[in-house]
């Protein structure tokens, strides 16, 4: 048990029960935080994979905007306790072995197949370290820059529709 | 193991620094307003903080019955984590000298270093949020909102302001910053990053003075208008969290202006005027020969007997200083302390001296007018880079 | 990197992280379909992205390709332009119908 599976199995622990805190909690802002956990949780699993620019970026981007902004308009939609939902029973006591069945089902196909094994242990052409964030310009100021480019005009317009959007109407 | 030896004295000092910036503040405000400040409790007034921490430990820990219980309580301590959290990775001397082959004067090395010091500050914005929702009460839920909402505008203009600096020194690493910074133009004026990116250093300090919700930006938290902003349910020890993590944000930033623009732990002075190692002990001393005087002539009483020791401890601590083994050593934290010291001075200076913003106008100040002056900054400083190379085809 | 992290960053196997990565996806899913409040549905739609990503980053590094790093970039981009968009829309729903439940949003239904 060396330090970098313990910390493995730490943050896909927190991960894990951040979801499942988000499917159960009653209240939004409750759903709100445990998502955080996941992302910093996801953040750390990254910089063990190597990708320390990527980590940065999902806790400067991911939780530290986006999830503002939940958390703000929960805040200001003042969205209180979910109501409770009438769904059948059989949804629930048929539901959840069911879905765990088809999660092993996957689970063994993953450790068993071909993908799963060659890829298990492979780590391809490159050295052991990690991604620096020089190289990553590199590649998407250079082969991606008209994804790069297209992206912002996306963001512009998202900008544009959230503010028409959510603007009184005089 | 040397990494919890540091992260242990790290701790102290900056709880320590914490607790004597509150009393800083006091003194400087209550002298521009023409007051003393606290004179009473110890010498000068400099059992003050003790005085405040016992007091805040004793005082009732109240919940609101209303209030969120697990939210309300995880908000002051996400805060203060993450304004301590962000403190280990700032370096305050030399990478060069190392005990056991482990850099002394910092806790951690990162390669993205400025990247994550923002990623703490941006999780920030949820200890405000959470503790103006959690309240469950109309003033700390319009000061939480307002507050957060000014913290991410400004957190925009923050990080712009900085890419200019990252141009000119081409790495996200603290420790190649600094030493970037190294060197002279004309052989005595050192190559701060602040005269290139005068522009960017300004955005910066506003952004950051608006980031850390201080006077004349502190509107969600100013006590005649939101009676106090997001934290008026806390009390005691809670408040006394939300209170240091304030401090901390103050000496993060403080800290980070040091680095990216005014060179970090180098010395203003050229490496070859080798009397520049006798400043700190011989600060010291003359500042231990002041108290000594202090006390002989004005103090009296068990201020007398305080402020003795205080003298004691500023003439062993110059002696100290001046010894030749430890005034090479101690020139990097030395300047780093002065220079954040006159950052912290300026922010104090600020609070006593401008009136507040007002929220809208905050507001449109942080988008229309710091946003697109960072980003100029940015267009600027990246075509006078590229130039040279575009000369040359 | 000196040596110690190197050997650190490679003990794990990548199958490990594809069956987190699925198990939040699934999750995500669940969300999506069972709960009521549009807000908590936007919140689970960004759980299955956030799975995607650990996936693109795990087979990122197996095949040792800097591509999906930036496909991770492009991924969180796209979810901030969505989630401002879907956020405002949501705000706009509740000045007309009041109430945060999906089910009160049906005046299309048959």
């Amino acid at each position: 048990m060396s330090v970098p599976f313990i910390v493995f199995f730490a943050c896909a622990f927190l991960a894990v029960l951040g979801a499942v805190l988000l499917i159960f909690s009653w209240e939004p802002i409750h759903s709100a935080l445990s998502l955080v956990l996941v992302m910093m949780s996801l953040a750390v699993l990254y910089l063990l994979l190597g990708a320390e620019f990527i980590a940065a970026v999902q806790i400067i981007v991911y939780a530290g905007a986006i999830m503002v902004l939940f958390v703000f308009v929960i805040m200001l939609l003042n969205a209180g306790t979910e109501e409770r939902t009438d769904a059948s029973k059989l949804a629930k006591l048929a539901g959840v072995p069911m879905g765990f069945f088809l999660l092993l089902l996957i689970a063994r196909w993953l450790w068993t197949s071909v993908v799963g094994t060659t890829i298990a242990n492979g780590l391809g052409a490159r050295s052991n370290a990690g991604v620096s964030t020089r190289e990553l310009s590199m590649v998407l100021f250079q082969q991606y820059l008209f994804p790069f480019e297209a992206t912002s005009i996306l963001i512009l317009v998202a900008l544009l529709g959230a503010w028409i959007l959510a603007r009184k109407n005089d | 193991m040397v990494s919890l030896v540091k992260i242990a004295v790290l701790l102290f000092v900056v709880m320590t620094a914490l607790a004597y910036l509150t009393w800083f503040e006091r003194k400087v405000v209550a002298r521009i307003q023409s007051r003393w400040g606290p004179y009473y409790v110890g010498a000068h007034g400099l059992l003050q903080p003790l005085a405040d921490g016992v007091k805040f430990l004793f005082k009732e820990d109240m919940t609101p019955p209303t209030a969120d219980k697990f939210t309300y309580t995880i908000a002051p301590f996400l805060a203060l984590m993450l304004a301590l959290t962000a403190i280990a990775l700032i370096p305050f001397g030399s990478p060069a000298i190392q005990v056991l082959g482990q850099p002394v004067f910092m806790v951690s090395n990162l390669d993205i270093g400025l990247l994550f010091l923002f990623a703490i500050t941006s999780i920030g914005v949820y200890g405000v949020a959470l503790a103006g929702w959690s309240s469950n009460s109309k003033y700390p839920l319009l000061g939480g909102l307002r507050s957060s909402a000014q913290m991410i505008s400004y957190e925009v203009s923050l990080t712009l302001s900085v890419v200019g600096v990252l141009l000119i020194a081409g790495t996200l690493n603290f420790n190649s910053i600094i030493s970037g910074q190294s060197g002279y133009y004309f052989h005595f004026i050192p190559r701060w990053h602040v005269i290139p990116q005068l522009v960017g250093f300004l955005c910066y300090i506003t952004a950051a003075i608006a980031e850390t919700n201080r006077i004349p930006f502190d509107l969600p938290e100013a006590e005649t208008e939101l009676v106090a902003g997001f934290h008026t349910e806390y009390s005691s020890f809670k408040f006394a969290m939300f209170f240091m993590a304030e401090y901390a944000n103050m000496i993060t930033v403080s800290c980070l202006a040091t680095i990216l623009f005014f060179g970090g732990w180098l010395s203003p002075f050229p490496d070859s005027w080798e009397w520049q190692l006798f400043i700190p002990g011989g600060g010291l001393v003359l500042l231990g020969m002041y108290c000594a005087w202090d006390t002989v002539v004005n103090m009296r009483g068990i201020a007398q007997l305080q402020f003795a020791v205080v003298t004691l401890l500023c003439l062993v601590g110059g002696a100290i200083c001046l010894m030749p083994g430890v005034r090479e050593v101690i020139q990097g934290p030395f300047w780093f302390t002065t220079k954040v010291i006159a950052f912290l001075f300026f922010y104090v200076w600020t609070r006593g001296t401008l009136p507040r913003f007002r929220y809208d106008q905050l507001m449109d100040f942080g988008w229309k007018l710091l946003l697109p002056v960072s980003l100029a900054n940015l267009v600027v400083t990246s075509f006078v880079m590229i130039v040279p190379y575009l000369r040359h085809g | 990197m000196d040596p110690g992290e190197e050997k650190r960053l490679s003990v794990i196997p990548i199958s490990y992280y594809l069956v987190l990565s699925a198990i939040l996806f699934g999750l995500g899913a669940v969300g999506v379909v069972f709960k009521r409040n549009i807000i908590t549905i936007l919140m689970s739609i960004e759980l299955m992205l956030n799975a995607v990503n650990l996936a693109f980053v795990a087979f990122a590094r197996a095949h040792g390709q800097i591509d999906g790093l930036v496909f991770v970039f492009f991924v969180i981009v796209v979810a901030a332009a969505e989630s401002a968009v879907g956020l405002a829309i949501v705000i706009m729903l509740t000045q007309n119908r009041q109430s945060l439940n999906v089910e009160r949003i049906n005046l299309l239904k048959f």
